[in-house]
C-alpha cells in the first residue's frame, strides 16, 4: 500500500506557462520516510501544495492516503499535517498557544496527543509562555512541527524544515523524523541540502520540475558509473582553471573545499599531476573517491541537459 | 444510511462550536496583543470626534469684531455691549478711525467689522430709519455670511427692544429660524459623519488587514489544510472586529452626547441594529479587499483609498451632495455611508422612528447581502 502516489504530475503557472512540475510520478510506501531533493525552484513547494490540495494539478493526478488531490480534497485535509516553508506560526501567539490552537484545529487537544510529540514539546516547555516570534530558528522549528503533528497524521508533509536553521537543529530534527517514523508516520520531506538525503528511506531528485531518479540513498550513489576523484593545491582557483583546461579531465567542478572531477577514457593521473605541477601548482593532492548524493545529482543534471 | 449517520452528525455540532469559539478567542488575542492598533482603533475616533466637533469647525465663538463708531450715543452703545454679551463675539477695539479696520482686516485679527455713522441714534428714533456697515472677511465665505447673519440679528434684535418700549413705531422684522439645529452647531452635522466614517474605517480595515496577515504569514496555507471550514475562518475573523465597533460607537456616542452637548432625540435600540447592519456592510467590504489583496500594506492601501475618501466625499457631512454634477450625484448612491449618514441625523437629531428612514435602511441591507455573496464567492479554499 502507498501512501502517495503521484502519477505524471504537471503544473504550469499563470499566462506565461511557466512549468514548475513537469510530469512527475512517484510513490511513496506507508511509513517511509521519503526525500525530495534539488535545489531552490526545482518544484518542490509546487508538488506539496499539490499534496496538501492547496493547488490544483495543470495535467496527471495524485492521491495522498487512497484520496484524488481533486475530488477529495476534504478527506486530505483532516487526515494529512502540513509544515509549510516558512513556520507558519502565530507570531504574536505563545508557545502554549499556537499548540492548544493548532490541536482545536483538528478537533483534538494537547493532552490527548501528547505521547506523539512529547520528546519534542520537553524541550520548548520551558519557554511555553513565550511569543512564537520571539524564539530561534529551531525552536520555531520545532514548534511548527508538534504542530503540525498535534492530531496524529497519517502523512506529514514537510517543506523544506531545515532551511534557516543552524546545523545542529537540523541534526536534531532529522532524529526526531526518524523517531516519528517509527511510529509509523509516513513523512514526505523536501531540502535543498544533499547531505541531508542520507537521512531519508527514498529520495527523488528534482531539477527544474523533472526527475533525475527515485531511489534509496545508496542505490542512487552506487549507480554512479564514473571513478571519481578530488583534488587540493595551495591555489585552489588556478588549479580549477588548470583542471578544466586540462586534455585529462572531462569534467570538473568545486565542491567545498576540494575540486571534484573525471577523467578522460585515455587520462593518466600521473600525466595530469605533471601538467599542474608545470602550472605552478604545488601540495597537490589527488585522490579517488566514492561519490556522494551531491555528485551524483550533479553528474544527472549534466547529463539531462547534454 | 441516513439514520445511522444521524448521531454522528449530532456529535459534531458541538465540536464545531466549540471550535469557531475558540478561533474566535484567538482573534481576541490577535487584537488585544498587538497594541498600536489598538490604540488606532480606540484613539482614532475619540481624536476624529474631538477634531471635528471643536477644531474644524466653522461654528462661531469668540469671532473678533472691530467696530468704528462715528456715533458714540446710546443706541451704539447698547448695541456694542449686546454684541459683547453674545458668546459669538468678542469686541476687538472701538474706534474712530476707519483705518484701523483695514489694518486689523489685513492682519487677519478681525473676522468682521461693524461701521456706525454720524447720528446713528438721532436717525432711528427720527426718521426711523438709520443705516450702519457690516463688514466681513469674505475670504472664508461660510465663516462670513454666518458672521453677518449673527451680527444683523443682534443689530434687530436690539431695534425690536427699542420699537416695543416705544408705541407707535413698528419695525417690521423678518425672522429666520433654524429647525433641528438652532444654533447652526457644526457639531449635528460632523458627528454622524464621523461615525460613519470611522465605524467603517475599522471594519472595513481591520477585517482585510486581518485576513491578509494570514496569507502574508503563511498560516492561511495550514489553515486551508485543515478540516476547518473557510467559511468559520471568516466568521471568526469579523466577530472581534464587530466588538471593536461597537465599543467605538458607544464612544462616539457618549462624547457626542456629554461633550458635544448633541442630543438624542430618536430609538438607542433602532439606532444600535441600523449601525450593526452599516459594520457588517463594512465587514463584507473588507472581506471582498482581503480577497484581492496580497499584502497588508496593500490592503490598507485599498481600504484608504477606496473607503476613506469616497466617504469623506460623498456621504454628505463635508460637502453637500445637492451641489455636485450630476454623474457625482449618481455615484454618492454606491456609497454605503451616505445612507448610514442620513439614518443616524435621522434617528439622533430628528427623532425619526423605522418608518422615515425604511428607504435608507434597505438599500444598506441590500448592499450588505450583495457584498457578502460576491466576497463569500470570491473566498478561495485553495491558494489560488
Amino acid at each position: 500500500m502507498h501512501a502517495v502516489i503521484i502519477d505524471t504530475l504537471s503544473k504550469v503557472y499563470g499566462k506565461d506557462k511557466i512549468v514548475a512540475v513537469d510530469r512527475v510520478s512517484l510513490e511513496v510506501k506507508k511509513g517511509e520516510l521519503f526525500g525530495l531533493i534539488g535545489p531552490d525552484g526545482a518544484g518542490k513547494t509546487s508538488i506539496f501544495r499539490i499534496l496538501t490540495t492547496l493547488l490544483l494539478p495543470s495535467s496527471g493526478s495524485a492521491r495522498v492516503d487512497g484520496y484524488d488531490v481533486v475530488k477529495d480534497y476534504k478527506s486530505i485535509r483532516s487526515r494529512v499535517g502540513y509544515m509549510p516553508g516558512r513556520f507558519s506560526l502565530y507570531q504574536d501567539l505563545s508557545v502554549e498557544e499556537n499548540l492548544t490552537f493548532f490541536a482545536n484545529l483538528f478537533n483534538t487537544s494537547l493532552k490527548e496527543n501528547y505521547k506523539l510529540i512529547e520528546a519534542i514539546y520537553v524541550q520548548l516547555e520551558p519557554f511555553k509562555n513565550r511569543k512564537a516570534g520571539k524564539l530561534s530558528g529551531g525552536m520555531k522549528q520545532k514548534l511548527a512541527l508538534c504542530c503540525a503533528l498535534i492530531h496524529q497524521p497519517s502523512v506529514l508533509f514537510l517543506d523544506e524544515p531545515t532551511t534557516g536553521v543552524d546545523a545542529v537543529s537540523r541534526k536534531e530534527f532529522w532524529d526526531m523524523l526518524k523517531r516519528l517514523k517509527e511510529e509509523g508516520i509516513t513523512i514526505m520531506v523536501s531540502t535543498p541540502y544533499m547531505d541531508e538525503a542520507k537521512r531519508c528511506d527514498r529520495i527523488a531528485l528534482i531539477q527544474s520540475g523533472k526527475l533525475l531518479s527515485v531511489d534509496t540513498p545508496a542505490q542512487v550513489t552506487a549507480a554512479y558509473s564514473k571513478k571519481l576523484f578530488s583534488a587540493k593545491a595551495d591555489n585552489m582557483i588556478r588549479l580549477l582553471y588548470a583542471l578544466r583546461a586540462s586534455a585529462h579531465v572531462s569534467s570538473c567542478y568545486a565542491f567545498g573545499e576540494t575540486h571534484h572531477f573525471h577523467f578522460q577514457e585515455q587520462g593518466s593521473s600521473i600525466d595530469l599531476l605533471n601538467e599542474l605541477k608545470q602550472a605552478g601548482l604545488e601540495q597537490i593532492e589527488i585522490e579517488n573517491i566514492t561519490p556522494g548524493i551531491e555528485d551524483c545529482f550533479i553528474d544527472l543534471m549534466l547529463e539531462k541537459t547534454k | 444510511m441516513y439514520f445511522l449517520n444521524w448521531p454522528e452528525k449530532q456529535r459534531e455540532v458541538p465540536t464545531e462550536m466549540k471550535q469557531f469559539l475558540i478561533f474566535v478567542r484567538k482573534e481576541f488575542k490577535h487584537v488585544f496583543r498587538d497594541k498600536k492598533t489598538l490604540l488606532m482603533l480606540f484613539g482614532l475616533p475619540v481624536v476624529q470626534i474631538v477634531l471635528f466637533g471643536f477644531a474644524l469647525t466653522n461654528e462661531i465663538k469668540n469671532s473678533k469684531v472691530l467696530i468704528v463708531d462715528y456715533s458714540k450715543d446710546q443706541a451704539t452703545c447698547s448695541i456694542i455691549a449686546k454684541i459683547e454679551a453674545s458668546t459669538y463675539f468678542e469686541i476687538y477695539s472701538v474706534t474712530q478711525d476707519p483705518l484701523e479696520m483695514e489694518k486689523a482686516f489685513k492682519k487677519g485679527k478681525i473676522k468682521s467689522g461693524i461701521i456706525f455713522p454720524l447720528n446713528f441714534s438721532y436717525d432711528l428714533h427720527h426718521s426711523g430709519k438709520a443705516q450702519l456697515s457690516i463688514i466681513a472677511d469674505g475670504s472664508d465665505p461660510n465663516t462670513a455670511t454666518s458672521l453677518t447673519n449673527y451680527l444683523n440679528s443682534i443689530v434687530q434684535d436690539y431695534i425690536h427692544q427699542v420699537s416695543g418700549s416705544r408705541t407707535g413705531l413698528l419695525f417690521v422684522k423678518a425672522e429666520t429660524r433654524m429647525i433641528y439645529n438652532p444654533e447652526l452647531k457644526g457639531a449635528y452635522n460632523y458627528v454622524p459623519g464621523v461615525m460613519a466614517l470611522v465605524l467603517l474605517l475599522v471594519s472595513v480595515m481591520m477585517t482585510s488587514i486581518s485576513i491578509v496577515r494570514e496569507k502574508e504569514m503563511g498560516t492561511m496555507e495550514v489553515l486551508l489544510v485543515s478540516p476547518f471550514k473557510p467559511l468559520l475562518v471568516i466568521l471568526s475573523k469579523a466577530i472581534p472586529y464587530l466588538l471593536v465597533s461597537m465599543v467605538n460607537l458607544a464612544i462616539i456616542l457618549l462624547l457626542s452626547v456629554f461633550a458635544l452637548g448633541l442630543p438624542f432625540a430618536g430609538s438607542i435600540g433602532l439606532f444600535v441594529l441600523v449601525s450593526v447592519l452599516y459594520i457588517i456592510t463594512g465587514l463584507s467590504l473588507g472581506l471582498l479587499i482581503s480577497s484581492a489583496a496580497a499584502s497588508q500594506q496593500a490592503a490598507m492601501l485599498m481600504s484608504v483609498m477606496g473607503m476613506l475618501l469616497p466617504t469623506m466625499l460623498f456621504a454628505g457631512f463635508m460637502f453637500p451632495i445637492e451641489n455636485m454634477p450630476m454623474p457625482l450625484q449618481l455615484f454618492s448612491n454606491v456609497v454605503p455611508a451616505k445612507w448610514y449618514y442620513i439614518i443616524v441625523k435621522s434617528i439622533m437629531i430628528k427623532g425619526l422612528g423605522l418608518s422615515a428612514i425604511f428607504k435608507e435602511v434597505l438599500i444598506l441591507t441590500g448592499m450588505t447581502v450583495f457584498l457578502l455573496a460576491v466576497s463569500l464567492k470570491k473566498f478561495k479554499t485553495r491558494l489560488e
